[in-house]
């Protein structure tokens, strides 16, 4: 499977009409229903950036507010069925994590309705598309996000982004703190 | 502990509305551990200020968030001296100690509080936190069984309970215990209930904050010419 250009679909995304969202996958079940979704040849929009997550529990409400913040006009968490968690409870504490950052969007005076929280399993790829379709559907009819950033600044934030997690990946691959500057 | 809740996202971005460049500075020690003031939550803030300024027509207003390990004394906000600089206000989420600790420090920079201090009290079930001692300056608990009456009965009786008292609950909230009850069980299994046929005596408030601003000094601690307090 290789890895989707997460920077150059958000860069795209920012100067294209349609809208852009965001789609925080659990790798045990949304991640791959979307992979399903693929072999099983059903469509679905483009316009959505799947990033995977070990599990929804990892998500973090400053996550949800930083892809508004560069420019998402939707954003979606999928989780694995409520019960389901292959951590237990990781899909609980994000509904409740989306739930508050859906508080905190009201409250600044974006919509709330451009964040949801979606639960299914590894063997429905229909459902992953149904919901791509749903939440494309319902910012479509919200309109672009209020809070845009032109395409240079969301191509600087991803960039800015991509280069964190690979400073932090290569920390992590050697046990130090100087990341990409490290000789090994 | 501090308690602190945020306040709301419209009121701090009408308090800096004629700034250009804010600092959101975050405290490590009690508001970081009842979840309003620490990194991860200035975090938040500093994304939610930032959009709400953008959708309010100013995108171009700089917010940066920065988070000290202790606002409330002046060695630890050293670390920001230099940084503080570059901004024209700051935005303090610790307590109002915090707030007024670095308005000290800079006195020629507006100093925000983007917390409201609500008491000290202590964690009592993720995410509930509840006021257990209002720093009168002159502590009874030896006197009440370790349950303060100042801070937990409505009424502040010393001599309770008060026919407010139903089923171990105060009158002005079913989810409030009421602080005699529970003075009395507790009095009750440490087997010191006697103590209670001695009408207890009134208050000194003077040591509290009825008293004025208060001080506490150590001569033997004072080092006379370190530190800018000293």
């Amino acid at each position: 499977m290789s890895r989707p250009d997460t920077s150059a679909q958000m860069t795209a995304g920012a100067t294209s009409a349609e809208p852009l969202i965001l789609a925080f996958c659990c790798h045990y079940c949304a991640y791959a229903a979307a992979d399903l979704a693929g072999s099983m040849r059903l469509s679905y929009p483009d316009n959505v950036v799947v990033l995977r997550l070990p599990c929804t529990g990892r998500v973090e409400v400053n996550y949800l507010l930083a892809a508004f913040e560069r420019g998402a006009d939707g954003v979606l968490v999928a989780g694995c069925l409520e019960g389901g968690c292959h951590f237990q409870e990781g899909n609980l504490r994000a509904r409740r994590r989306v739930e508050r950052a859906q508080g905190l969007l009201a409250e600044l005076g974006l919509e709330a309705e451009r964040l949801e929280m979606y639960n299914l399993s590894s063997a429905e790829g229909g459902r992953f598309a149904e919901i791509v379709n749903e939440m494309t559907e319902r910012i479509r009819r919200l309109g672009p996000s209020r809070i845009k950033p032109g395409a240079a600044a969301v191509a600087a934030g991803v960039h800015a982004l991509a280069q964190d997690a690979a400073q932090r990946v290569a920390a992590e691959a050697c046990g130090c703190s100087r990341g990409s500057a490290c000789a090994g | 502990m501090i308690v602190a809740d945020r306040k709301k996202i419209p009121e701090i971005r009408d308090m800096i509305a004629s700034h250009d460049k804010v600092l959101l500075v975050g405290c490590g020690t009690c508001v970081t551990v009842c979840l309003a003031g620490g990194e991860r939550e200035v975090g938040i803030l500093g994304s939610a200020l930032r959009m709400a300024l953008s959708l309010g027509g100013r995108p171009k207003v700089t917010v940066h968030e920065c988070t000290i390990e202790r606002q409330c004394e002046d060695a630890f906000i050293d670390i920001l001296a230099q940084r503080a600089t570059e901004y024209e206000a700051i935005v303090s989420f610790g307590c109002g100690a915090g707030v007024q600790a670095l308005a000290e420090r800079f006195p020629k920079m507006p100093v925000y509080p983007g917390l409201n201090t609500q008491f000290i009290g202590i964690l009592e079930s993720q995410g509930v936190w509840t006021e257990k001692c209002s720093g009168c300056g002159n502590c009874r608990l030896a006197e009440f069984a370790g349950i303060c009456p100042i801070t937990r009965c409505a009424k502040r009786l010393f001599n309770g309970p008060c026919a407010g008292s139903r089923d171990g609950k105060c009158e002005i909230s079913e989810d409030r215990d009421c602080a005699w009850q529970l003075i009395y069980e507790r009095a009750k299994a440490l087997g010191i209930l006697d103590r209670f046929d001695a009408v207890a005596a009134p208050h000194d408030w003077s040591s509290g904050l009825d008293g004025g601003p208060r001080k506490v000094v150590r001569e033997d601690q004072r080092i006379a010419g370190l530190g800018p307090k000293a």
